[in-house]
Order: C-alpha cells, then sequence, then structure tokens
C-alpha cells in the first residue's frame, strides 16, 4: 500500500516560491476551466475570449491600464503594512475615503476655474490625506491598545461605504440619482485619448496618467524598502518586534506612520478612479478593488517592482472577464486564485513524500 | 526478545546546502543508560538527535528503535516510538498554560477535561519531583520553569527515551543534584536518557558512556570512568583548552550603573523586585547569583529600560533612566546580552547583516540621512564575522540558521562593537560548547580591562565564580548578600540563593 505524507522542508530554494505562485494561478485557472465546463460553456474559448480582449486587442493595454491603476496603488499600500505584519484589509474603506475626499475638493472645495494643476494635486492630497486617515485609525488602535487591526480596518470599510452613501444619496445627489454631479474638466485626470488630435492611435483610450502614479509609488517604495531607516525598521518590526524593541525602535510610531502610508496610497487609489475613471461620486464605483489588491500584492509577495506587473495581468483578468460576464466569472475566479496562492504557501514549507508500508531498509538483528 | 539498544543509528549521513551536519555518525545507545552526547556547537549534535526527534530525515543510513528499524516522517512518529525531546530552544506556546502546552501532541481525544488533566500533570509532576503550576502561561514563566514544563512534557506524553539538551543549563547546583537522582530514578524505571551537554563535569558525573563528535564525525565513544576532563575536551575541540580564565584583579574606578530601591514588577503584575540597591563601577564585573525567577530577568530588562519600575531610581552614567524607552539606555552605551538570543537578541529571518546593524543603524557610518548605507553595513559586518569567529558561509545567511554558539558570538559582535560603558550580560554562555564559552568568557574580561561596567547575570555558578570580581546573590527580588568570588564559600552563595540568610561575616 502507498500512503502519502507531508514532510516539512528544511531548507527552502529562493525558486521555490515564485513557481509555487505560478502553479497556484494555474491551478486557480484550471479550476474554473472545470465550472465553467460545468456550466456548458467551452472553457477553451472562454479564455480565449478573454485573453483576447484583456491583452489582445488594440483597446487591450489601454483598457487593462484602466483597471489595474487601482489595484496597483491600493495593493502597494497593503503591501507595506503586511511587510511589517499589519494586516490591513481595509484598502477598499480607506479607497473610498480618498475618493470622498477628493470629490469634496474638487465640487464643493475649489471653484471651477481652478487651474487643472493645482485642482488635481488638491485632489491627491486630499485623498491621499483622507486615506491616511482612515488607515491610521486601526493603526492607532492597534499601536496604543492592542486592538486588532484585522477587524477594526474590516468594520471601517463598511463605515466607509455608508458614510459615502449617505452623501451620494444625501446632500450630494443630483436629481435623485445616488450620484454627484460631473466633476468640472478640470478635475479631470489627463487621459489618452486627450491626444487624440496628435496620435490617432490614441482615439478612444481612457488610460489616465493615474497607472504613472503608481509606478512612480512603486518604485519609491522599492528604493524605501532598500535603503532607508524606516524600511529597515519596518522589516525587523515585522520579522520580530520584541528585538526591534530590544534595539530601541519606537513600534508605535512606525505601526502608525506605516498605516499612514498605507491608507494613504489606497486612497489616492481611490481619488485616481473618480479623477481619472468615473468623474463623479457614486455609489458602488469601486468593485472591491481594495479586497483585490490584497490578492495582488500577495501574488507580487509584497514586492513592488512586481506589482506593477501582477496588477497589469490582473487588470488584464478583469477586462477579460467582463467581456465574458459582467461579475460571476471573474469574481470566481479571484477568489481561486487568491485560494489556490494561499493553500500554496503550503508547498514552500512543506513536500510530499510517497511513503510504502514496508520499511525502506531490512534490519536483522541478533 | 528484547533489544539491548534503546536506540542505534547507523552510518547517519546529513547534509545541508553547503555543510555535512553528520557524516557517516553511528551512534549506540543501551536501554536504561545515561548516555552523554558532546560535542562543540555545530559539531552535528542537534541534527544527529532532530534526526531522532523526527524533525529531520537523514540522507542516508538506518534507526532502530530498541531493535525495530524506524523511518519518521514527524514527531508525532517519534513520540510513537516513545522518543521524547526537550530542546534546547523551548517549543511551548507562550500564550498558553501550562496543561495546555502538556496536551500538544498527545492523543487525548476531542475533548479535554481539565480537571483530570490537572491531576494527570499534578501526578507525573510530584512522581518526578519537578514542582509546576498547571494554570500558569507559559509566558510568565522563567526560562528555567519552562524547561521543566518541557521535561514534563514529555513525561506525560510517556517517553521512555528521553533526549536532553542542556537540562541543567539553568539549574542551581543544588537543584542539578536533585535532577541527576531524578534521572537516575528514570533510568532504573526503564527511561534510557541522552544527555547533552557542554558541562563536562556535568558529563562525567551523571553519565555512563559518552559519544564525542567533532565536526559531524564521531570522535570518541568511551565509557565515563574511563576518561578525565582533560581529554574530553580535546576529543571535542581538537586542541587543549583552557579552563580557568587568567584575569588580572580588577581595577574598579566611578560607579556606572546605579540602582536606588528600585521596585518593579513582573509580567504578572507581581512584585519582581522589591526595593533593589546596586552598583557596578567601570572596570569590574559583578555577578549576579540567583535560582531562575528571583527577578533576574527584570533586573536586566528595568536596566535597559525594557521594563517600567514602579519605584526607585536607575542611573547609567549620571543619567536617570528609569521609565524612559528603551533607547535611553542605548544612548548611554549600555550593551544588552539577553538571556533569550532567538526572541529577544535577534530578528530571525533577517540576515546577518541585518542582525548586526540593529542597534548602530541610527548614526553614521550605516546611517546617511534618511538612507542606510548598505555598502557599508555589509562592509561592516563582514568584519564583525571575521573578528569574532562568526561560523557561517556569508553575511546574508538568515540569523534563525546559526547554531547557538555562533549566534551567542554575532550578538557578542553587536553589542560589543558599539564600545559600551557597561554590559548587561544575561546567561551569556547558555548552550555554548568550551571553545565559545572561553572566547565569551574572554570577551568580558577583555571589556572589564577596557573600563567597561559589566552586570553578569547567570545561573551558573563556575562561570559567576571565575569571572566576577564581586557575587551579590538574588532572592525573590533583593539582594541578599554580597561574596567575594571565593570556590570555598559555593555552599554558603548556594544556602543564600535558596533564602537563607547570610551569616555575619568576619
Amino acid at each position: 500500500m502507498i500512503r502519502f505524507r507531508l514532510e516539512r522542508r528544511e531548507t527552502t530554494s529562493r525558486w521555490l516560491p515564485i513557481f509555487t505562485t505560478i502553479g497556484a494561478v494555474l491551478v486557480a485557472l484550471l479550476m474554473g476551466a472545470i465550472l465553467l465546463a460545468y456550466g456548458g460553456l467551452n472553457p477553451m474559448v472562454a479564455y480565449g475570449q478573454m485573453f483576447k480582449v484583456g491583452f489582445a486587442e488594440s483597446y487591450s493595454v489601454s483598457d487593462t491600464l484602466v483597471k489595474s491603476t487601482p489595484l496597483l496603488l491600493a495593493g502597494l499600500g497593503v503591501s507595506i503594512a503586511f511587510r511589517m505584519r499589519l494586516w490591513n484589509i481595509g484598502a477598499e474603506g480607506q479607497l473610498l475615503m480618498g475618493a470622498w475626499a477628493a470629490t469634496g475638493v474638487a465640487l464643493f472645495i475649489l471653484p471651477e476655474t481652478t487651474p487643472r494643476f493645482i485642482m488635481l494635486a488638491a485632489m491627491s492630497i486630499a485623498g491621499f490625506a483622507a486615506g491616511a486617515f482612515w488607515g491610521v485609525i486601526p493603526g492607532w488602535l492597534k499601536a496604543k491598545m492592542g486592538v486588532n487591526e484585522i477587524i477594526s480596518s474590516l468594520m471601517l470599510t463598511y463605515v466607509a461605504t455608508f458614510f459615502i452613501n449617505y452623501f451620494v444619496f444625501g446632500p450630494w445627489a443630483v436629481g435623485g440619482f445616488p450620484l454627484t454631479k460631473k466633476f468640472p474638466r478640470n478635475a479631470w485626470f489627463p487621459r489618452l485619448l486627450d491626444w487624440a488630435d496628435a496620435i490617432p492611435f490614441f482615439r478612444g483610450m481612457t488610460a489616465h496618467i493615474g497607472f504613472f502614479y503608481g509606478v512612480v509609488a512603486a518604485i519609491l517604495l522599492y528604493i524605501l524598502f532598500k535603503h532607508s531607516k524606516w524600511g529597515y525598521e519596518l522589516k525587523v518590526i515585522g520579522d520580530n518586534p520584541e528585538a526591534a524593541r530590544y534595539a530601541g525602535m519606537n513600534i508605535s510610531r512606525t505601526v502608525i506612520l506605516t498605516m499612514v502610508i498605507s491608507g494613504g496610497l489606497a486612497g489616492l487609489a481611490g481619488m485616481s478612479e473618480v479623477a481619472g475613471v468615473v468623474h463623479r461620486l457614486q455609489e458602488n464605483f469601486s468593485p472591491g478593488y481594495g479586497f483585490t489588491a490584497i490578492i495582488v500584492a500577495w501574488l507580487a509577495r509584497l514586492n513592488p517592482l512586481a506589482m506593477i506587473i501582477v496588477a497589469y495581468l490582473f487588470g488584464g483578468l478583469l477586462v477579460g472577464g467582463d467581456a465574458i460576464q459582467p461579475a460571476g466569472i471573474p469574481l470566481m475566479i479571484q477568489g481561486m486564485i487568491m485560494f489556490c496562492v494561499i493553500s500554496a504557501e503550503l508547498f514552500t514549507k512543506y513536500r510530499i513524500r510517497i511513503k510504502r508500508n514496508a520499511p525502506l531498509t531490512e534490519v536483522s538483528h541478533g | 526478545m528484547t533489544a539491548e539498544y534503546a536506540v542505534q543509528m547507523r552510518g547517519i549521513t546529513k547534509r545541508f546546502p553547503g555543510v555535512v551536519a553528520n557524516d557517516n555518525v553511528s551512534f549506540e545507545v543501551k536501554r536504561g543508560e545515561i548516555h552523554a552526547l558532546l560535542g562543540e556547537n555545530g559539531a552535528g549534535k542537534s541534527t544527529l538527535m532532530n534526526m531522532l526527534g523526527g524533525l529531520y530525515r537523514p540522507d542516508q543510513g538506518e534507526i532502530t528503535i530498541n531493535g525495530e528499524a524506524v523511518y519518521f516522517s514527524s514527531p508525532r512518529d517519534a513520540i510513537k516510538k516513545g522518543i521524547g525531546m526537550v530542546h534546547q530552544h523551548f517549543m511551548l506556546v507562550p500564550t498558553q498554560t501550562v496543561a495546555e502546552n502538556m496536551v500538544i501532541g498527545a492523543s487525548t481525544g476531542f475533548w479535554l477535561s481539565p480537571k483530570k488533566l490537572y491531576a494527570d500533570i499534578a501526578a507525573v509532576s510530584e512522581r518526578y519531583n519537578l514542582p509546576i503550576a498547571p494554570d500558569a502561561k507559559i509566558w510568565q514563566l522563567s526560562v528555567g520553569e519552562q524547561q521543566r514544563v518541557e521535561i514534563l512534557k514529555t513525561l506525560y506524553l510517556g517517553a521512555k527515551i528521553l533526549i536532553m539538551d542542556e537540562p541543567t543549563a539553568v539549574l542551581t547546583p543544588q537543584e542539578v543534584e536533585k535532577m541527576f537522582v531524578t534521572l537516575r530514578e528514570m533510568t532504573k524505571n526503564g527511561h534510557t536518557i541522552i544527555f547533552i551537554s557542554h558541562k563536562l563535569d556535568e558529563v562525567l558525573s551523571i553519565a555512563d558512556r559518552i559519544t564525542v563528535l567533532q565536526k559531524g564525525k564521531v570522535s570518541a565513544n568511551v565509557a565515563a570512568k574511563d576518561v578525565n576532563k582533560a581529554e574530553l575536551a580535546k576529543l571535542m575541540v581538537g586542541r587543549e583548552v583552557l579552563f580557568r580564565i587568567d584575569k588580572e584583579a580588577a581595577k574598579p574606578k566611578d560607579d556606572v550603573l546605579v540602582l536606588k530601591n528600585v521596585s518593579a514588577n513582573n509580567d504578572r503584575g507581581l512584585p519582581a523586585l522589591r526595593s533593589l540597591s546596586l552598583n557596578v563601577r567601570a572596570g569590574e564585573i559583578v555577578g549576579i547569583a540567583g535560582v531562575s525567577g528571583n527577578g533576574q530577568h527584570e533586573l536586566a530588562e528595568t536596566l535597559t529600560g525594557l521594563r517600567h519600575v514602579t519605584d526607585g531610581v536607575i542611573e547609567i552614567n549620571n543619567t536617570g533612566i528609569q521609565n524612559q524607552p528603551p533607547l535611553a539606555a542605548i544612548d548611554q552605551k549600555v550593551a544588552h546580552i539577553p538571556a533569550d538570543r532567538n526572541g529577544m537578541g535577534s530578528a530571525p529571518t533577517l540576515s546577518l547583516s541585518d542582525n548586526l546593524i540593529m542597534k548602530s543603524y541610527r548614526a553614521a557610518p550605516v546611517r546617511k540621512g534618511w538612507r542606510l548605507l548598505n555598502a557599508v553595513a555589509r562592509n561592516t559586518s563582514e568584519d564583525l564575522i571575521k573578528q569574532y569567529n562568526v561560523a557561517t558561509p556569508s553575511i546574508d545567511v538568515e540569523a534563525r540558521l546559526l547554531s547557538g554558539g555562533n549566534l551567542q558570538k554575532l550578538i557578542l559582535a553587536r553589542e560589543i562593537s558599539a564600545e559600551p560603558t557597561s554590559i548587561v550580560a544575561v546567561t551569556p554562555t547558555r548552550g555554548l560548547d568550551v571553545g565559545a564559552t572561553e572566547a565569551v568568557h574572554q570577551r568580558l574580561i577583555s571589556e572589564r580591562d577596557r573600563g567597561a561596567a559589566v552586570l553578569l547575570i547567570s545561573e551558573d555558578l563556575d562561570e559567576l565564580l571565575s569571572l566576577s570580581d564581586r557575587i551579590l546573590v538574588m532572592y525573590e527580588g533583593q539582594i541578599v548578600g554580597e561574596l567575594p568570588p571565593d570556590e570555598d564559600r559555593i555552599d554558603e552563595i548556594g544556602l543564600l540563593m535558596a533564602g537563607g540568610v547570610q551569616e555575619a561575616q568576619a
């Protein structure tokens, strides 16, 4: 008889996590294919269509960039917190608050005639600040009172959702619909199609400058993680808080600062969504980017540069998924990927060994 | 028939990337004997025992238990065969109680009956004379008490073959004697004991047979009565070893560390230090003797800013640091060699280089504005690794992969290279082999001679006697006596440690 047993790995190679991550995504796609086939669809056709729309058509790059922008910004945000094993899963709420504050600035604080640069800069700052504020609440509670940040950050997401709904249904609503009026043009992010007169290829392309924000943020974070005092402290606190305290690091301050940046980037993702895509605040404008960002951060193994690629691929998955079905399939595949990636963690720590019941070596004993 | 040998490991080879930890090792233990396994840090003792305990699997070779060939996939398999392991690094869940930790790994079924559990634990605890409170949380216990839990746990799980990794390191001489009686009692009841230690005197007094490992190979397998201490040390290290440190008389100068009527609570919120006063001068080593759990841990933590005081004053270089963040002590150049190397002294999954700059990263040359200069950090680390003889293939290795002795050398390198004005060293040679112990001792002496004030908190009386210029005995949060480091007064020290009153001195 043959039995399978899990055995702890004594060493882990450098490449193993990368292979298991890729393997996990393939397994998730395979499981998705089985469900598609069960639903009477040809998985090859469905996946082919998704790939074509997400990556292979002339508009694909632009559309995919649009979807990947909030994923990249919010993904970077959560990855900072995750690096110090601070489980900020409230990026969605921080994103919503960022969008709310940017909307407030664009519609109610600055006049319509504000020059575009000043308008967008003010919206960016407000978006970052509001997201940072929403992030610092669980950060402060964690640092000062030991409140579990997983629960507080998640719960604050619901608070943010209803907070925004209050505004879009109430004081900011126009004509009885749950949305604000459109932003003035000066409050719109520049898009590729703005240059369509000069470069006809850009006609109809809605990719906006938000992705550029994300790339800059990724590069900055990469440098900070690798070369800054803060990045080093983050690493030590994440690895062993007791050792960090022993080394004289101020843990509360670092936790709070980290949640400021983490929430701020998620807030910026929200600002970029309203300034670059919807141009107004409305109910349900985010299909859970803040949650998908957690998957993106995890897939990129918290590496900011890898996050650019992963966010792009995930954006393509969303665009392609939208093409075949607006909600069901793409969400299911996302869930599968998250599930498989987390399950695959097991194989970076354990291996499977096939064991026969007979002893491996015959022993004669006197 | 019943086999003569409880354990036979034959031709065991185990490789890790870059090293052969065990090279064709054969190790045999007769049923009912106490068998000592000796060797320097990194000689492969732990690797060998981890294979016997089911944590590692050999690349080559075979293991038989009571004559039956076995293959262990996990520690659970080993437990089933009656093998229990008391690790050097405790494998306990800190947030759970003693009782809860004891049932981990036991086949108790789905339901737990606390009453029965407590009774069982009390029974085992009484039988082997190892008292413990079953409802205490692990994190509240001292290192010595935690080890007691580890030993009880293996007995509770029904171990017949006990592997003990340095079981006496945290005990007083009297407790060691008691424990040896317990061990001999256990062998009479049919238990077999594998005893890993670096303390040659102990090994010679308790063991029936001794196997010595040197650099992954067996260098000797002898009966304890046929060897002496010097021969054993030579078999282990491959050269002659100095057991007594030569040092000149201390030339103490001004007070550096001063505690005045300091009181502090332990983690349970109970008083641990009771109006304790002491002073350490530049250029002397003051040893603190005491049974683990009498406030030594809290003393070290208050001195380094890791624990708040409820009353009293702590002055370092005439600056009050009580109830300031740990950075205040670091700024006064207090080096801290903590008892818990893994839990406090290092960041386990970070590189050696990252661990080495943990205290120096705030200032030049490692820091430049907001940046840390990785090249400088690496160069400094390379130098320190060489200077302090840390055995490692590179500075990019994770700290958790270092052996106990090497990790301690790393911590010493970090703490001492900052040229501290004072050093708080807590059980600095616990678990270290004779070679590494010698190196640590010489470092502490040379730091003393450089002018540092050294407070040495140790449970190893030999160490205290050979290093200290003065010995203070601590009992229930107070200093109950001061003695010169005189070997003839070891009984007096032991008595004070156990709560006896110091006799009037002539």
